[in-house]
């Protein structure tokens, strides 16, 4: 097969200059700028997680001021979820997914570029909707976190405005993109590649396409009534008028909690090629953790209240969504057992993508039970919006989404680059994050439990020890991606060469194309459509 | 039309619907909540239970007043005395005087809310000023109503309520 797609290798034309990446239609150079993209933002909101927690090292007011403080956690939150997690993710689908199910290149490869230029510049906005607040008569900074709240937000100066277009800008991108993988996912796969025989990180995105398209709409409408009540009188959210600030929290959380399966799933797909890869044997109950992976999205889809448990809900409503939140884990569930079942007996070894399997196994599994916990009515009213929140949500999407996409990082670096990576640097940057992530995290469950409220610029004293080692941690966490990026600037530029295939176990169970391809695989590949047998 | 056309064509076919799907929640919520009587949003049953019900003597419950003025609002409001014991099931009248302080005429949404909050299904305001928004001439000074019962369904743990009004200015450009 190897011949089939390189046969033609030596009339390859690869574009040059600028252009090449301005007018990029190729499926690889847009999944590599989707990436730089996300690694920039990873250092951005990197930053604004280190003022915030710098300012919490010790009591009292010392780096920001409070509403400085409160933009800084809404920024955080909007680049590393909408500036992070999803473009990495994003990029790596367009990298792999056509390589993968044997196409040559995305279904839409025109819509592909717009969808990724739209993201800079969204990324321009967000940044301005910070700056923009320390001119005169801008009105107040955007203080109000990520989940953007009425009245709060409808009295927010004029970086709100900036936040609001950032969101449809970053909407329309995602949206496409969404659009542009699914339609790749249904119509490009080669002949023989048949539904069943997709690698699991294909059938996470297929879902995770789908999830985007419902979601993504409801917050562009969200965030449009926002900036109508802000500008063009109207009273979506305004009691005065008989609207009803509630009805954006249902607007948002419509969208914010699938978002969380849209931030998941794609680094369960990387899971699911990493863990059978390194342990040489094939995915254990493979098409039952697909169709857990679809009864995830469903179920996703209909638990966005248990964020709103303290808004005054009835009994009944309450109990269906305490119900329907605690069902989630059993999805969850059985994709973790699946996975540590695919590790049972196998001759596993622990190279780097490997450890960040495992840890994320143990570590997301933590979340879970907390999450458990927070499901729970009356345990949540207790909980609601305190650091345990925190310290749950970023067990969640740490090791849930962020490591998974390192993981992916360190296993496809040899494909994209040519080179491997330098094995030592990635054990020591894997144990380096991990011990930094837990050191920062873990203290917060206590704190919260003791009732520090989040989203706060200044605490009681007595909460002084555990900030203090949480800041620590954070310190230590943060500068570990210098490493991070150390690491991959190396692989780039040199380094052992990489086989076509780099990873012993990566043929066993449902597998890609991919590694047929050499590495790094030809500017244009399968022009002519490989055959599965 | 060929199939490799319509996936994308059904796809973006739902994310347009899915836009719309968010501006239909707007109604739906409202529908929701008057039809399920919650979020303090009247319901025209609410008329017809004064007849239907019979009133409690075998205990009293305990209802509270209290009033807040949105930020800026330049309007003094008197309460009714500041509580009052009611049995279950009796209709009572009350009324909140309200005065327009400044020289602008100023129209005002007062918002309600009920404390427990799980007792709002239990009280019933059959009349209130807070189903319109009230207009004060500057200087003005006026009496506004309430009408109100307490279902004798109301269980036996819940024995003060408190009903609070917030007062919001409708024009938005003077705050």
């Amino acid at each position: 097969m190897s011949e089939v797609a390189t046969h033609d290798d030596h009339h390859d034309h690869v574009p040059s200059g600028i252009g090449r990446w301005l007018f990029s239609t190729n499926h690889k150079d847009i999944g590599t700028m989707y990436l730089i993209f996300s690694l920039v933002m990873l250092f951005l909101g990197g930053a604004s997680a280190m003022v915030m927690r710098m300012e919490l090292f010790f009591p009292g007011l010392q780096i920001v001021d409070p509403d400085t403080f409160n933009n800084l956690v809404t920024n955080h939150a909007l680049i590393m979820v909408f500036g992070v997690v999803m473009p990495a993710a994003a990029g790596m689908a367009n990298w792999m997914i056509p390589i993968m199910i044997g196409a040559p290149d995305m279904a839409l490869p025109r819509l592909n570029n717009l969808s990724f230029w739209l993201l800079p510049m969204a990324g321009i906005m967000l940044i301005l909707s910070m700056v923009v607040s320390y001119l005169p008569g801008t009105g107040g900074q955007v203080n109000t976190g990520w989940t953007l709240y009425p009245p709060l937000s409808v009295q927010a100066g004029m970086g709100m405005d900036f936040v609001i277009f950032t969101i449809h800008i970053l909407g329309i991108s995602s949206i496409l993109a969404a659009i542009n993988i699914v339609t790749t996912i249904v119509n490009m796969r080669a002949p023989g590649m048949t539904w069943f025989k997709l690698p699991l990180f294909v059938w996470s995105w297929f879902f995770t396409g789908l999830l985007l398209i419902m979601i993504m709409p409801v917050l562009a409408g969200g965030v449009t009534m926002l900036l109508f009540d802000r500008h063009f009188g109207t009273a979506f959210f305004d009691a005065a008028g008989g609207g009803d600030p509630v009805l954006f929290q249902h607007l948002f959380w419509f969208f914010g909690h699938p978002e969380v399966y849209v931030l998941l799933l794609p680094s369960i797909g990387v899971l699911g090629l990493v863990i059978p890869t390194f342990s040489r044997k094939p995915l254990f109950a493979y098409k039952p953790l697909v169709w857990f992976m679809a009864m995830l999205t469903a179920l996703g889809m209909v638990v966005w209240a248990h964020h709103q448990y303290t808004i005054g809900m009835s009994l009944g409503v309450t109990t269906y969504f305490m119900i329907g939140t605690i069902l989630i884990s059993i999805p969850v569930g059985m994709m973790l057992m699946s996975f540590i079942f695919t590790m049972w007996r196998g001759s596993m070894t622990f190279e780097t993508p490997m450890l960040f399997g495992i840890a994320i196994i143990l570590m997301f599994s933590f979340a879970g039970v907390t999450g458990v916990m927070l499901a729970v009515v009356p345990a949540d009213l207790q909980y609601h919006d305190s650091y345990f929140v925190v310290a749950h949500f970023h067990y969640a999407l740490i090791p849930g989404a962020l490591f998974g996409l390192y993981a992916g990082v360190f296993y496809w670096l040899p494909k994209w680059t040519g080179h491997m990576y330098d094995e030592k640097l990635g054990k020591i940057f894997f144990w380096w994050t991990t011990i930094g992530f837990n050191v920062t995290f873990f203290p917060q469950h206590f704190s919260g439990l003791a009732g520090m409220p989040r989203r706060i610029v200044d605490y009681s004293p007595q909460f002084a020890e555990f900030n203090f080692i949480s800041s620590v941690g954070a310190m230590a966490f943060g500068l570990s991606h210098l490493l991070f990026l150390y690491i991959i600037i190396k692989t780039i530029r040199g380094g052992e060469k990489a086989p076509d295939n780099p990873w012993e176990g990566s043929q066993i169970g449902t597998v890609g194309l991919e590694w047929n391809l050499p590495s790094p695989p030809p500017f244009h590949s399968f022009t002519t459509p490989p055959t599965i047998k | 039309m060929q199939k490799k056309q319509k996936t994308p064509l059904l796809l973006a076919g739902m994310g347009v619907g899915m836009f719309a799907f968010g501006f239909a929640l707007v109604p739906l919520y409202n529908l929701v909540c008057s039809v399920a009587g919650i979020n303090g949003i009247a319901t025209a049953s609410n008329q017809a239970f004064i007849s239907a019900s019979t009133v409690d003597y075998s205990r009293k419950v305990t209802v509270e007043f209290d009033s807040t003025l949105n930020a800026g609002l330049p309007w003094k409001i008197e309460k009714p005395a500041n509580k009052l014991k009611v049995h279950p099931g009796e209709t009572h009248n009350i009324s909140y005087r309200a005065t327009n302080m400044s020289d602008k005429a100023i129209e005002v949404q007062a918002v309600p809310g009920i404390t427990p909050w799980q007792a709002t299904e239990y009280f019933k305001k059959t009349q209130c000023f807070c189903f319109d928004t009230q207009t004060l001439a500057p200087g003005e000074s006026r009496e506004m109503n309430i009408q109100f019962i307490v279902d004798p369904d109301i269980p036996q743990q819940y024995k003060t309520i408190t009903l609070s009004y917030t007062f919001m200015n409708t024009d938005r450009s003077n705050t």
